[in-house]
């Protein structure tokens, strides 16, 4: 137990940093979303029952837009579509550890959650399962009971976050301040290069299609510039 | 918005239960079978394929300016980067980032 209490306070110290991320992005979907003309039960189903901003956004932005709800349900799904690519990564991971506790990693599978996990396990290959399972459960915690209290602050106190501020830009910062360490090796970078190139290029399709493509199209790249260096490591 | 609220809780719950799905897709599916190299190979670039192209819109094109390049966003973009390199911290650079952020948007802004 002592090992797995120090992975869990290891992972609640990194998932900190993302608080000052989660308060403003929670909050400013709390205000949206009740002007959008959601009731606190309503904004509070989505963050619960959802727990993905980007994609509560999306849903709450066709709303407005009086989107049909099955199109409605289409778009803001495919914002989601990334975290079956995160289930795949953290598989091979976490795919020992028992079923329930599977479907609970799942529910609070988010992107500084994924993030922060993966990097972790990459660097310190020699974790065990439960130990991953903590660490993964450790940097949730500060982040998901936030993600709550913070869209119910901000649907509740709602006007009050002065407007004009740049909120916005707070998810950008914390996914550069989680890719960064990431880009350790060329096939990395390639991988992220072409991530980037492909999102633009592919920018006319509807429903974030463009950002699915482009994923797979990195990983493909990623994967075969390791292939090539290891070739050339092995001749 | 037009919706009746039976409307509105379709979508939290299709969206919710739908997400749920997703997530759970490949740790529930695959468990603990060992997947083969070359798969493995791919997984190891998810995050680095999947998180540039979400945040690469985001920071050319923000929302917030109607779409139009800003000043204060891509300083502030450019400034994360340059601080996660020095500092390989993501507590620092998460704050650096938002210092140099909001800096920009009171000088610039």
């Amino acid at each position: 137990m002592m090992a797995l209490t120090r992975e869990y306070w290891q992972g609640v110290r990194d998932g900190m940093p993302f608080v000052l991320v989660i308060i403003p992005f929670g909050a400013v979907f709390g205000v949206v979303a009740t002007e959008a003309g959601l009731n606190l039960a309503q904004v509070m189903g989505f963050t619960v029952l959802v727990i993905a901003g980007a994609a509560q956004f999306v849903a709450v932005q066709m709303m407005v837009e009086n989107a049909p709800v099955l199109i409605v349900l289409a778009a803001s799904l495919a914002v989601n579509l990334r975290m079956a690519m995160y289930s795949a990564s953290l598989a091979p991971h976490l795919g020992k550890i028992s079923w329930w506790k599977r479907g609970m990693v799942s529910y609070f599978m988010v992107d500084q959650a994924y993030a922060a996990s993966i990097l972790k396990y990459e660097n310190t290959p020699d974790m065990l399962p439960s130990q991953k399972l903590a660490y993964y459960m450790g940097v949730v915690t500060p982040i998901c009971p936030l993600w709550y209290v913070s869209t119910w602050a901000g649907a509740v106190l709602g006007t009050a976050v002065p407007a004009g501020l740049p909120i916005d830009f707070a998810v950008p910062i914390t996914f550069l301040a989680l890719i960064v360490p990431m880009l350790r090796s060329a096939a990395h970078v390639v991988a992220a290069l072409v991530s980037i190139i492909g999102v633009l290029v592919f920018s006319f399709l509807p429903f974030n299609l463009g950002l699915l493509i482009a994923a797979l199209l990195a990983m493909m790249a990623g994967a075969e510039v390791e292939r090539r260096m290891a070739i050339k490591r092995a001749a | 918005m037009s919706f009746t609220t039976a409307q509105i809780w379709t979508i939290i719950i299709g969206l919710g239960l739908g997400s749920y799905l997703l997530r759970l897709s490949f740790l529930g599916i695959v468990g603990n079978r060992d997947l083969p190299e070359w798969v493995l190979r791919h997984l190891r670039y998810t995050a680095v394929a999947v998180m540039p192209g979400m945040i690469t819109p985001l920071i050319l094109f923000p929302q917030a300016t109607g779409g139009s390049l800003d000043a204060v966003r891509l300083g502030a973009a450019v400034a994360t980067i340059a601080i996660s390199l020095w500092t390989r911290n993501a507590t620092l650079t998460i704050f650096g980032g938002a210092a140099v952020l909001f800096a920009l948007h009171f000088t610039l802004g």
